[in-house]
């Protein structure tokens, strides 16, 4: 895997996936720093782990469900405090067919 | 040119009647003002959690029972992760390779898995009347955000367009008959893509598929899947490729349109979800489940052969089309010998009463199920011609009503008395002395030109075959 | 008891203790603190509460608690140290805030941290760094250096943080305090603005061992129904009395007390592993052959999974939008590239990365298959030995500014608490002393670390409080005056 590091284009590719805006310096600054982590972190290459399950969880608990029983809802000038633009009480964002 | 076979195969979403939210307690809501039903988690405000309704396995174990699905001992939740105002926590909680069924079948089309999931929020476009600086503008009502969903994705089996609105119709009988959604296409409580390819006729081969959504109606669906066979077809036998897209199917216009470019081709990042643990089906869960199962319309449509002889098509009709069979079984139980006139009930059902009514369920119209009953034991007993029965239902679809009273109100009663009859056969055939030298001299169809002014005078009261019978021995031809 | 001074003086339980037995007024205790929380030199808190709530009653006294910027707190500003949520305040409060005070700790103040727990200095935060209490030219460590400062400084009773990787531990022995990171699951995170949600844990940063078990036993109890990872406590909580460790067997693991870690430190250490043999306990080497890959492991899942967790900072429903943008996607784009901070996007491009389709499974997989090993590298340690002791952090403070150029210098701040994150083990880092600072001008404080299996937080608060005793830590040195 990535010890050869990360190039500018997957940093554009995956600030993109991000949504996140980087400027041509900050992509090549990027690409330098993550490509040190990306080294350290190719260091677990050296271990055996075949046939070892992923552990996604260190809790062994199931089945934490709730009943259907309807709670109160947020009034809706609650919901809208802190947004940064109302329109038509709701959520106006540019819209994304523009 | 070899031969093209159309291959499709669905994917279904359906919105599930449960009292709250897939992951939250906010009551589910339909047409109420925007954004009154949210709290923390459904508006992903941070540091809310997520935490499964247990309604919604519930009634996912259900579909997949329904669907002879294999329940997944354990299953978990995964993050499919992508940017959009209707997503408001950047991804959406789904199954991914641990869903809550696998495999599967309904009426030969095979399931490939079923897995619950949480619905998208509604976005609505303002236009450029909008605040944001003069540019279009959408609002995002998070009312239906977080509505628990069950996806359904079946194996391409599917081989017409017409055969996947039949097929979905079936679904869609089965889970009304389940009670686990109001599975309403119109108001997106039943939503299907369709995935379309072509292929040469007897190939094992999957071609290059196109993913149609938004088709909202099962006239769409068909109408889509429709237009795409014939946009591949075009393609194909012009020498063309087909290429992987997604496509838009518009209403209005019939035409499907390409919904992203492949440049942003969807990189959905799913990783188990953290903040879930998994589902583990206990034997509580899958006996509480098999407890509620009703009887689905395929097993309905079988009984309905063997214990009411009604002959396989009729019997999937009415079963399939859940109001149908509900409105049939009352017929027949109605009165006591309901049982022995199921057939002509069924018959009247299926067709004079759904060319009146159509999609409507007929519980909804005037007419009364036992009516409907009466009305079938007046035809078997000769009460009643045919025609004059056609009368009597119109009168009891829109004023209701005893149909034993219409006919006698309205005098429709058939006319029984073959001497009455043989009067008025003479009169008809000494006004129409050259329609009867042709009868007699063997031409059989010219007969239909003596009985038509009979009817006509007798307003369907006579009936048919005894008044042929009656006018070739007048004439003296021979059956 | 009318001298703020001498209020100042009590440990938290001493407090509350004074409180319950009527020589010690609960609002006379809350202004004290307020007033000095109010006055803070060392940008350790960012919001203070203007008078204590109504209710004081309850096993904790009334003794105001500190709480990490992160936890949603009912109409306060809570915005985990980040630009992007600037403004923000929650219309609900996190389990755990609440819990503390139904038990009769109200609110002093909402502390600074590295933005969304990100880092191990709190310098990555939108109000600024927080200053060390020792020496205010240092870090107080990360990410809940705010809570660590304000307690070490004496601005309040105690405090609360979260760890996912060491940031309870870390700082907390940076500061010269004790900072416990409780089992995985053990504290509800509900209202936790997440960091990594399958690591994330809060826990008590506090003066003493006592006051730690405290706090401990009322975040903890009933499971919390609003977060499904969350359990109900196994065991009743009570305040620790053990004065020695006998019968107590200790392992020492090679690979998390060798290489890397500062030469005073290692000694003060070695000198408390002395001190625990005094006092009875039994000490070994121990492998945890996987444990020195655990910081590997670690910046691919906490990465990832905060990718995910940021998503929803994305200027629709709260916190900063970047004006001007006309289309949806630099609206997003803008409003995340001003609103977080620079090691935030690192992290969100290294786990965005570590996710992305064709790495997933050299990455993410491969990483979570490492987890495993750790877990069953501690599971087997535990069957030999009642707890894993190392130092903390690999050094003592160190000056503002030395590492932010260096993400991976960083980073290693946590190497020895990492390992009990991903296993989600209890751990808990006692102050075990001063130590020179590498540039040798500056007697710093040490930390050093238990580690235990799940739920065993009881008896490692009770060894710990007897080598706490014995160790005889004085940290009123850090007390500012004001
Ligand atoms: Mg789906
Ligand atoms: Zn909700």
């Amino acid at each position: 895997m990535g010890a050869e590091g990360i190039d500018p284009d997957e940093v554009r590719h995956v600030a993109r996936l991000a949504r996140l805006e980087l400027s041509g310096e900050e992509v090549e600054r990027m690409a330098g720093e993550l490509a040190g982590v990306l080294r350290h972190i190719a260091t677990i290459d050296e271990l055996d782990l075949d046939g070892v399950e992923p552990t996604s969880h260190v809790v062994s608990v199931e089945n934490a469900l709730r009943p259907d029983v309807p709670r109160p809802c947020l009034p809706r000038e609650r919901a809208l405090e802190s947004a940064p633009e109302v329109a038509d009480d709701g959520f106006a964002v540019p819209s994304p067919q523009a | 040119m070899a031969e093209l076979e159309v291959v499709i195969g669905l994917e279904i979403h359906v919105q599930l009647a449960t009292q709250t939210k897939m992951f939250c307690s906010c009551a589910l809501s339909f047409g109420d003002p925007p954004n009154v039903h949210t709290c923390p988690v459904c508006l992903a405000l941070p540091g809310a959690l997520p935490v499964v309704n247990e309604r919604a396995i519930h009634l996912g174990l259900m579909i997949g029972m329904a669907l002879g699905s294999e329940l997944a001992p354990r299953s978990t939740f995964h993050r499919k992760n992508y940017f959009y105002p209707d997503s408001p926590k950047g991804y959406q909680i789904s199954q991914y390779d641990e869903p809550l069924c696998r495999g599967g079948t309904l009426e030969g089309v095979r399931i490939h898995r079923v897995h619950l999931e949480e619905d998208a929020a509604k976005l609505i476009h303002l236009g450029s009347s909008g605040r944001i600086h003069g540019s279009q503008t959408s609002v995002v009502d998070f009312n239906r955000g977080g509505t628990p969903l069950v996806e359904i994705v079946t194996e391409p089996d599917l081989r017409s367009a017409a055969q996947a609105r039949e097929w979905l119709e079936l679904l869609r009988a089965t889970l009304r008959a389940l009670g686990v959604s109001d599975v309403n296409m119109e108001e997106g409580s039943l939503r299907a893509d369709a995935n379309v390819s072509l292929r040469a006729a007897g190939s094992s081969e999957l071609g290059t598929k196109a993913e149609l959504k938004n088709m909202n109606s099962f006239r769409y669906l068909e109408r889509g899947i429709g237009a795409e066979v014939e946009r591949q077809s075009a393609i194909i036998s012009g020498g063309g490729e087909v290429e992987q897209e997604t496509l838009h199917f518009d209403p209005a216009s019939g035409h499907l349109t390409p919904l992203r470019s492949k440049e942003d081709a969807q990189d959905y990042r799913y990783f188990p979800e953290p903040d879930l643990v998994p589902i583990a089906i206990t034997a509580a869960m899958l006996g509480a489940a098999r407890a509620a199962m009703p009887e689905l319309p395929a097993a309905r449509a079988a009984r309905f052969e063997s214990e009411l002889s009604i002959s396989p098509e009729r019997a999937r009709q009415l079963a399939f089309r859940g109001d149908l069979g509900d409105f049939f079984e009352r017929a027949v139980s109605a009165s006591a010998d309901g049982v022995a006139h199921a057939r002509r009930i069924a018959d009247w059902l299926t067709g004079e009463v759904l060319a009146r009514l159509g999609d409507a369920d007929p519980a909804s119209s005037r007419l009364e199920p036992g009516a409907l009953a009466a009305l079938a034991a007046l035809l078997a007993d000769g009460v009643v011609t045919a025609t004059a029965a056609r009368e009597v239902l119109d009168a009891l679809i829109s004023d209701g009503g005893d149909p034993a009273a219409i006919v006698a109100e309205r005098g429709l009663g058939a006319i029984a008395d073959s001497d009455g009859l043989a009067e008025i056969v003479a009169r008809a055939i000494a006004a129409d002395p050259d329609t009867a030298e042709q009868v007699r001299s063997g031409n059989a169809k010219a007969i239909g030109a003596l009985v038509g002014p009979i009817m006509r005078e007798t307003r369907g009261r006579a009936d048919g075959a005894e008044l042929q019978r009656l006018i070739r021995a007048a004439l003296g031809v021979g059956d | 008891m009318s001298d703020a001074s001498e209020i100042i003086a009590l440990s938290a339980a001493a407090a509350a203790g004074a409180v319950g037995a009527g020589d010690l007024d609960a609002g006379e205790l809350f202004d004290a603190y307020r007033s000095r929380a109010g006055a803070d030199p060392l940008n350790a808190f960012v919001w203070v509460a203007e008078e204590a709530p109504a209710n004081g009653a309850g096993p904790l006294g009334g003794v105001p608690v500190a709480v990490k910027d992160l936890f949603c707190t009912e109409g306060v500003p809570s915005q985990s140290g980040s630009r992007i949520l600037e403004g923000y305040r929650p219309p609900y409060t996190a389990t755990v805030v609440e819990r503390i005070a139904a038990a009769g700790g109200p609110l002093l103040g909402k502390t600074n941290q590295d933005e969304f727990a990100m880092g191990s200095s709190t310098e990555n935060s939108a109000f600024g760094p927080t200053r060390n209490p020792w020496d205010d030219s240092r870090v107080p460590g990360g990410s809940s250096g705010g809570s660590a400062a304000a307690v070490a400084a004496r601005l309040a009773p105690w405090a609360i943080g979260t760890d996912t990787g060491g940031s309870i531990r870390q700082p907390a022995a940076l500061c010269g305090i004790v900072g416990l990171k409780p089992t995985y699951g053990a504290v509800s995170r509900y209202g936790m603005i997440a960091f990594a949600s399958s690591l994330d844990q809060a826990g008590p940063l506090t003066r003493d061992v006592t006051d730690a078990a405290l706090l401990f036993a009322a975040m903890t109890g009933a499971r919390d129904p609003l977060d499904s990872t969350s359990l109900e406590y196994p065991a009743q909580v009570v305040l620790p009395t053990q004065r020695d460790l006998r019968g107590i067997r200790l392992g020492v693991p090679a690979e998390l007390t060798g290489e890397g870690i500062e030469p005073g430190v290692l000694s003060s250490f070695e000198a408390t592993l002395d001190l625990a043999r005094e006092l009875g306990a039994s000490v070994e080497p121990c492998a945890l052959p996987h444990a020195g890959h655990a910081l590997a492991a670690y910046y691919v899942l906490a990465p990832a999974e905060a990718s995910s967790n940021l998503a929803r900072f994305d200027g629709v429903r709260y916190g900063y939008r970047a004006r001007g943008a006309s289309d949806l996607l630099s609206m997003y784009t803008q409003t995340r590239h001003d609103g977080f901070g620079d090691e935030v996007k690192r992290r969100i491009m290294l786990g965005t990365y570590a996710l992305s389709s064709g790495y997933y499974d050299a990455y993410y997989g491969r990483a979570q298959r490492v987890r495993t090993k750790i877990s069953e590298d501690f599971a087997a340690a535990f069957e030999r030995f009642d707890f894993i002791v190392t130092p903390t952090a690999p050094g003592v403070a160190f000056p503002l500014g030395a590492k932010t150029a260096d993400p991976l210098a960083m980073y290693l701040n946590d190497f020895c608490t990492v390992p009990m994150s991903l296993a989600g083990i209890p751990a808990i880092s006692i102050p075990s002393g001063l130590a020179a600072s590498p540039d040798g001008d500056r007697q710093l404080p040490v930390g050093f670390q238990f580690a235990a299996a799940p739920f065993r937080e009881g008896a490692m608060l009770e060894a710990a409080f007897a080598l706490e005793q014995a160790i005889g830590f004085d940290g009123s040195a850090a007390a500012v005056e004001l």
